[in-house]
């Protein structure tokens, strides 16, 4: 790929007798927006998990703009420019929504006055204006994934990883999701969104890796996955398969 | 209509709690003229040390949630360097305070390299081991007078000695500094990164990870802080009671003694720690002068049962009562 953000190249990780990535290698271009799917157990999270700086991989090696990275550890990989999200989120429950989000500005700045601002803003941005001064503790369930998306957005990743976060949202809430991540790639942020449940992704994706088993299965336009037998294999079984 | 950039609910709460800060600095300066009582002059003396010493012990406990249970370590090292600097070598106390200070926030600091490792419980007995490993050693260490303690000598009046004839008012200002430092240090370091990384670690390391926040430094920078205020706190303490031994200074009711009044008024509050003093230490005094503390006990019962109330009807704190945002309370009583 001419102008790779992000390279996985040949990326092994077990865990004991589990093998949950092996020889995995893909691109990241600048500026797209990729989904990284599979169904349970194909080996999206702990992949998610290397690209973020949370594990390190057993073989292989992930570079940020050319920079090896696996292996840093989450601080130096946020630092380098990769913001992420947890599925299960991880908010700061004692913190008010600015207090949460100020701590991810203070990445990039020294003084309180500046990480407000910055935080401000970006609240601004993911729609939580009016709950800036509200516990995180007291946010809807949809507000709380935005939450994190704005703490992640506080550090100015190159790359935003978003671990399902559309997963269990109602459909209205799910759109709102969208449109959110489309206003952060418009941003010139690069996302990679990890999901399981395929349907939510297909419209907003330019482009698709599945994984199944820990291997990669496939690489292409959303349209082609859904309609490659191996992909339907992998999903729903020999008897969908046309 | 809001100025974009700031936030008036934190700006107007911290400015808020600097004008509360002024009106009861000045009340505390004017309140021993009023009360012309020695012992009671002394019970609001040992109040504000417990004050500064609680509010120094809430930086790690509190905001960084790293609960410790040996922080008579901190506070015996700097009752220790400042009785022998001024006892062996003439250093006077006002000196000899940040010496002891100092070497209390290395020691902290020389505490917490392990023992950040460990997670929750496992930190919480690895500093009662430490400083009940201290007590015993100081106990047979023949260069500090081992059990025997220090009996500090009376020069003369002096402000830089910290010696008085009549020690009580004077040292109702000195510990009302103290205690006025002490919360200043904790309203600056609140507001900046460090005490936002604190309560992002002690509320999800995992995720304050994520966002570049440096977990061990940041325990570290707090263990540092906390180390020297207790350490400061036990060097003045030396001075106001002119003799010290290792079961006053190290032992482990005092490390709980230090704790509780942040933890019964609020952990990792800004005002718990005050609050927390000004109900306990009284309660505590009184109770022990009413019956006696030779032998029966009884005033630790009711200061057992008074805390056990506490925790039942408010376990955010005090602080909860006057509405003042508590912001852990129930999660660091979790993860402690």
């Amino acid at each position: 790929m001419p102008d790779a953000i992000l390279q996985v190249r040949s990326v092994s990780k077990s865990f004991g007798s589990v093998a949950a990535n092996v020889e995995i290698t893909f691109d990241v271009a600048r500026g797209e927006i990729l989904g990284l799917i599979g169904p349970n157990g194909a080996g999206k999270s702990s992949l998610f998990n290397s690209i973020a700086g949370a594990d390190t991989p057993d073989k292989g090696d992930i570079l940020l703009e050319g920079r090896r990275i696996s292996g840093l550890g989450p601080v130096a990989c946020t630092r380098l420019g990769i913001g992420r999200t947890f599925q299960v989120v991880r908010s700061f429950d004692s913190m008010t929504v600015l207090e949460n989000v100020m701590v991810g500005a203070f990445a990039r700045v020294t003084r309180a006055r500046h990480a407000m601002a910055r935080a401000l803003e970006v609240i601004e941005f993911c729609g939580l204006a009016g709950r800036a001064d509200v516990p995180a503790h007291a946010l809807t369930p949809p507000e709380k994934r935005r939450l994190e998306v704005a703490r992640a957005l506080a550090t100015q990743p190159r790359i935003l990883l978003l671990d399902e976060m559309l997963t269990g949202l109602t459909p209205t809430e799910a759109q709102a999701g969208m449109q959110l991540v489309r206003d952060v790639r418009a941003r010139g942020v690069t996302i990679v969104m990890v999901e399981h449940v395929m349907e939510v992704l297909l419209p907003l994706i330019d482009r698709a890796v599945v994984l199944h088993l820990g291997r990669k299965l496939r690489e292409g336009s959303p349209q082609d996955m859904v309609r490659d037998p191996e992909v339907i294999r992998a999903y729903l079984g020999e008897r969908y398969v046309a | 209509m809001r100025r974009p950039g700031t936030s008036n609910v934190i700006i107007r709460r911290r400015r808020r709690e600097l004008v509360v800060g002024a009106i009861l600095l000045v009340l505390f300066v004017l309140l021993p003229l009023p009360i012309g009582n020695t012992y009671l002059r002394g019970l609001i003396v040992l109040t504000l040390l417990y004050a500064g010493l609680s509010q120094g012990w809430n930086i790690l406990g509190g905001y960084c949630g790293q609960i410790s249970l040996g922080h008579a370590l901190y506070f015996g090292i700097g009752a220790y360097t400042s009785a022998m600097l001024f006892t062996v070598l003439g250093v006077p106390p006002t000196l000899g305070m940040f010496a002891g200070g100092i070497l209390a926030g290395l020691a902290a600091l020389l505490v917490g390299w392990p023992c950040f490792r460990l997670s929750g419980h496992y930190y919480a007995i690895a500093t009662l081991v430490v400083g009940m490993t201290a007590l015993l050693l100081v106990q047979n260490w023949d260069f500090v007078n081992a059990a025997m303690g220090i009996t500090i000598p009376f020069r003369a009046d002096s402000w830089s000695d910290l010696e008085f004839r009549v020690a009580v008012l004077p040292f109702h200002y000195v510990m009302l500094a103290y205690a006025a430092v002490a919360w200043l240090i904790a309203w600056v370091v609140e507001g900046s990164r460090w005490g936002f990384y604190w309560r992002a670690v002690k509320d999800d390391a995992t995720a304050a990870r994520s966002l570049a926040v440096r977990v061990f430094p940041s325990k570290m920078a707090a263990a540092a802080i906390s180390g020297f205020i207790t350490g400061v706190g036990g060097a003045l303490y030396s001075q106001y009671v002119g003799f010290i031994d290792p079961d006053s200074t190290l032992g482990l009711s005092l490390s709980v003694l230090i704790a509780l009044p942040a933890v019964v008024g609020g952990v990792g509050t800004l005002w718990g720690p005050l609050l927390g003093a000004a109900v306990l230490i009284p309660v505590q005094q009184l109770s022990i002068a009413w019956l006696g503390s030779a032998g029966n006990g009884i005033d630790l019962m009711i200061y057992g049962m008074l805390i056990i109330a506490l925790a039942l009807a408010r376990p955010q704190g005090l602080v909860s009562l006057l509405g003042v945002r508590s912001q852990a309370g129930g999660e660091v009583a979790e993860s402690a």
